[in-house]
């Protein structure tokens, strides 16, 4: 039987690659996917503990946490769209109309 | 058996996490992430959550990849020639927060074998993992279930009212201003 701390060690490199993810890509789809990265990180980690701590509660959050997924991936491309349409591009560093 | 699964299943999701991140084409990337959607779906077939591995295959390998693959190529998306150049200080700080992780998840002192007892564990097999997710989301959660549709609806109009043209700024964009003035 696999241990509970091995879900939890497989969920935090998962999560630390999202975070990897975000600083070091250029392109904003990209630093999309590398959230939906960690929000996977997170449902592996309600899903392992409501199977060893017997709770139902931890699938019902997946459950939550998919829906906001569905709700951040169409608000996201949209600004992307948006995006893309005013300033013809998608690079990070480019687009720094609100640095001070 | 248990434990032969997880070293598959887990070698997978974290070979393909980091191609998703590495990988310069970003359709690749989306390819890959695909794959890695699949074998965290068998996961949860392996942690008995069979309604979420379903769920899972269904809204994030069906609808949110569809959605990313639509634009990457909407966009026409060049692939990156290069990362950003924090990306040496960006991983170091990855190690540390996984070094980290690592360490205070050894210290816990987690439990070993799953915490159940014998005639709760019996209804719940009885039941069924769907029946048993329902009837929470329904009784519990009714209502953060019903503000998750909110959010649906909210997400729904916010992507429509930004992704149209003419609703905010100008009806001649600037990116089509710069490809008429070459």
């Amino acid at each position: 039987m696999t241990p509970l701390s091995s879900y939890m060690i497989l969920s935090a490199i998962v999560f630390v690659t999202g975070v990897v993810g975000v600083l070091i890509r250029r392109n904003i789809i990209m630093i999309l996917l590398s959230i939906e990265l960690m929000l996977n990180a997170t449902n592996i980690n309600f899903v392992a503990f409501s199977y060893y701590l017997d709770n139902v509660a931890g699938q019902v959050f997946v459950f939550f946490a998919l829906t906001v997924a569905a709700a951040e991936v169409a608000v996201g491309l949209a600004i992307i769209i948006a995006l893309y349409r005013g300033k013809a591009t998608i690079a990070a560093e480019e687009l720094n109309l609100m640095k001070w | 058996m248990g434990s032969l699964s997880f070293l598959y299943f887990g070698t997978v999701i974290v070979l393909t996490a980091i191609l998703v991140v590495a990988l310069r084409k970003p359709v690749s990337s989306v390819i890959a992430l695909l794959v890695m959607f699949f074998h965290i779906a068998g996961l949860f077939v392996t942690l008995h959550a069979e309604f979420l591995a379903a769920v899972q295959l269904i809204v994030y390998a069906g609808a949110i990849l569809v959605l990313y693959l639509f634009v990457v190529m909407l966009l026409n998306v060049k692939e990156d020639d290069s990362y950003q150049q924090q990306f040496r200080l960006g991983i170091g700080l990855g190690l540390v927060a996984l070094a980290e992780v690592v360490y205070i998840v050894s210290a816990a002192g987690l439990p070993e074998e799953p915490v159940r007892e014998p005639a709760a564990a019996a209804s719940a097999a009885a039941a069924g993992n769907t029946e048993t997710v329902g009837r929470a989301l329904y009784t519990t959660y009714l209502f953060p279930f019903e503000v998750a549709s909110l959010i649906l609806l909210v997400a729904m109009i916010g992507a429509i009212l930004m992704a149209k043209k003419g609703i905010m700024g100008p009806e001649t964009p600037k990116a089509v201003q710069a490809v008429e003035s070459k």
